[in-house]
């Protein structure tokens, strides 16, 4: 069961309950030296990370940078712009060269979906998606099930609510596989247009009106309006939105008592969510961010041949 | 020279009948059929084949390919086009206009036809563009173009949005003689999709095609048919929808006929799974419910023909990110065995299954072909239908390499195609 064998994080389909409570409980375990006066482990000490984003990133891009830096890997930061993708070369050649110089993990963000699946397919070295199109984003997905598995002290059976653009959110579709195969109930919410075909067979509940998708909910669990996006026609205004499906105290207030309050960041504020609701008592989203080095810890040390004790 | 064909079973799509027959071929016709050991020849010169356990079939004939050239020569040439097309049967295909320059003036036709005649492989038909630049504008010169040997005008791969020039593209194209040929895309609906929009968009991430964009366009189709009784011939056919939608057309006596593709009954939506862009096709594979309605459309005669959509696409189109290739795929040298499936599946009968895949869209595009009677010109194919093997790279034909079914076993081949009575293509061993 302790058992890690996987060369890619391309999905959260991928993960069976093991693997997933396995890296919750490896991510835990590592979550300390970060605490330490000194932030280090030799543990990954001649190993190569390189962080390749074709798409702009603070939190997630710093985040892998830190994590493989604490446990004593070299780490390489790419960017589309600074990388030969700008001289036309293609992302599978860009890859091959990279390979050839051999490093142990290609962390990897790119706004086509299943472009991690495609390098995979075409070098050594371990591939984690750190973000693909609309597709998924498995860290962002373990970094979230840390937390509330922190607050609640388990996932199966709670009734988490996921507000917002389902349709082309990454941090959604990595979430609604996660949890629901980690056992939890969970309902999802937006305006109609935001919400996808088929969304059902996941295994979800959808509920639209955000005020009744809340309702006594353990886990809130809010989504960035893609401000880029609104040449879609998804919906008309941000006053509109904010009016319609924004996460306000009033609304927070059916949910259960302790209920959790989480973003994947950054967040819009006024917008999906108040300040008062982001900066409140029942916000746990800068959680999110200490975790999410945690999790990225465990998902490098995992994937480069560590088993837990 | 005499050729004798013996042994065959012959596939007579117009009369609906598979007979035992012998053919004698002279000066590029079709000079006999007999019954089998009745040709007493006397004389030198004769030429036997042998197609013990075979099946002799009109030529196929394609209405529906891209052969790239002038423009794209790195994916495909009308020479290697018209090799992939002879290798899989075809004795006839029809081009589609997205060329670079596009086939929207006489000169890119007659180049295509000066190619095609050097070739010497294929007949080819050119379809013309039915708008300058396949902007959705201004008409082009049918008559000059029909005169220089167009057949059809198509938009195909840019279909025209506005519903005023499609309107007077079927009233003008009827005068001249041209089929039209819709690729039936409401293109603001599909935006940005690059796959059918269902289930398995939502679960693998990919922005979807609705069936809806289809089923728009061919509702409009229709309705300008209806409007201005003139017919319309709908492309790669890929929704249950439209297929109902083309049914009561036909039992309203709008004159409307239909293709689809091979892909679309064989493949569903569930192919995507792994990003493999050779999967993505525009319009997408769709449901398990949209493959039976193709089929029933194709059994009801709903669906008057099977065309492959034949897509050559590089590596450079192709071995990329799914949502940055190229939509299509390659079809000509799995057409048959596909279609062949069909027979064996208990859908169409075997002369119907070569009907649709020779007669019919002949018929459509109002050229000599998909007929086997004394005095035909001898375009034929003879055909292993029962050859079971797996698809390798290597008995491409194509310039192109961009299909699904590599790997996957086939049954049904195509081993030797006659063009006029010459023997353009013999499968080796």
């Amino acid at each position: 069961m302790n058992e890690f064998i996987h060369k890619d994080l391309l999905g959260m389909g991928d993960l069976s309950v093991g693997d997933i409570t396995l890296i919750l409980d490896t991510a835990e375990s590592l979550k300390e030296i970060s605490t330490r006066d000194i932030k280090k482990v030799p543990t990954l000490r001649g190993k190569s990370v390189v962080n390749y984003f074709f798409e702009p990133s603070t939190r997630t891009r710093t985040s892998f940078d830190i994590a493989a830096k604490r446990l004593s890997a070299d780490t390489f930061s790419l960017t589309a712009s600074g990388s030969s993708s700008v001289k036309g070369e293609t992302l599978i050649d860009t890859a091959k060269n990279l390979q050839a110089m051999n490093p142990d993990i290609i962390v990897l963000r790119h706004p086509s979906t299943g472009a991690p699946h495609l390098l995979a397919k075409e070098i050594s070295a371990g591939v984690i998606n750190a973000g693909d199109g609309i597709n998924e984003h498995p860290t962002q997905a373990l970094l979230d099930m840390l937390t509330i598995r922190e607050r609640k002290g388990r996932i199966e059976g709670l009734e988490i609510a996921i507000i917002g653009d389902i349709s082309h959110s990454r941090v959604a579709r990595s979430n609604i596989i996660g949890l629901t195969r980690m056992g939890a109930k969970v309902t999802v919410s937006g305006p109609p247009t935001m919400i996808p075909a088929y969304i059902e067979l996941f295994g979800v509940k959808v509920v639209l009106n955000p005020a009744e998708a809340v309702k006594n909910k353990d886990v809130v669990m809010m989504l960035r309006i893609q401000l880029e996006r609104q040449s879609n026609v998804l919906f008309p205004s941000l006053r509109e939105y904010a009016s319609f499906f924004g996460l306000t105290k009033e609304i927070l207030k059916g949910a259960k008592k302790d209920v959790v309050v989480m973003h994947p960041g950054p967040i819009n504020r006024g917008v999906e969510i108040t300040s008062e609701v982001a900066d409140g008592p029942r916000s746990v989203i800068l959680d999110q961010v200490t975790n999410g080095v945690a999790v990225r810890m465990a998902v490098l040390y995992l994937l480069l041949g560590g088993y837990k004790e | 020279m005499t050729t004798l064909i013996k042994n065959a079973e012959v596939v007579d799509p117009e009369r609906g009948t598979v007979k035992k027959s012998d053919l004698i071929i002279e000066k590029g016709n079709i000079a006999k059929i007999l019954p089998r050991g009745d040709f007493d020849f006397k004389g030198p010169g004769l030429k036997t084949i042998d197609a013990s356990g075979k099946l002799i079939v009109p030529g196929l004939v394609d209405m529906h390919v891209h052969l790239r050239e002038p423009g794209h020569e790195y994916k495909e040439t009308i020479v290697t086009g018209a090799m992939a097309g002879v290798a899989g049967g075809f004795t006839a295909l029809a081009c589609m206009p997205n060329t670079l320059p596009p086939n929207d003036c006489r000169s890119v036709t007659e180049f295509i036809l000066e190619r095609a005649k050097k070739a010497g492989l294929c007949r080819i038909y050119p379809v013309a563009a039915i708008t300058i630049g396949q902007k959705g504008e201004t008409l082009t010169e049918f008559g000059d173009l029909k005169k220089a040997g167009a057949k059809a005008v198509s938009d195909d791969g840019f279909p025209v949005i506005n519903s005023e020039v499609m309107r007077r593209c079927l009233e003008y194209a009827r005068y001249h003689g041209l089929t039209v040929i819709s690729h039936s895309e409401d293109t603001a609906l599909s935006k940005g999709g690059v796959m059918h929009e269902g289930d398995v968009s939502t679960r693998i991430g990919l922005a979807g095609i609705p069936a809806a964009s289809e089923e728009i366009m061919v509702y409009r189709e229709i309705s300008l048919a209806g409007l201005t009784g003139c017919p319309v011939h709908i492309a790669h056919v890929s929704t249950a929808g439209a297929v109902e939608l083309i049914r009561r057309a036909k039992e309203g006596n709008i004159p409307v006929t239909a293709e689809t593709a091979p892909h679309y009954f064989s493949l569903d939506h569930r192919a995507v799974i792994g990003y493999d862009p050779n999967t993505k096709i525009n319009p997408p594979l769709r449901t398990e419910k949209d493959i039976q309605e193709i089929k029933r459309g194709l059994a009801e005669g709903v669906i008057d023909a099977i065309a492959t959509d034949h897509a050559p696409h590089s590596l450079l189109e192709k071995h990329i990110e799914f949502d940055k290739a190229s939509f299509g795929i390659i079809g000509l040298e799995t057409a048959l065995a596909l279609t062949l499936n069909l027979v064996r599946e208990g859908v169409l009968k075997l002369p119907e299954a070569i009907k649709k895949l020779s007669y019919n869209p002949a018929h459509i595009l109002g050229i000599e072909g998909g007929r086997l009677f004394e005095g035909a010109r001898a375009d034929l194919a003879i055909i292993d239908p029962d050859y079971e093997y797996v698809l390798e790279e290597k008995d491409i034909n194509s310039k192109s390499r961009n299909t699904p079914f590599i790997g996957k076993p086939l049954k049904g081949r195509n081993d030797l195609t006659m063009i006029g009575g010459k023997i353009v293509w013999q499968r080796k061993r």
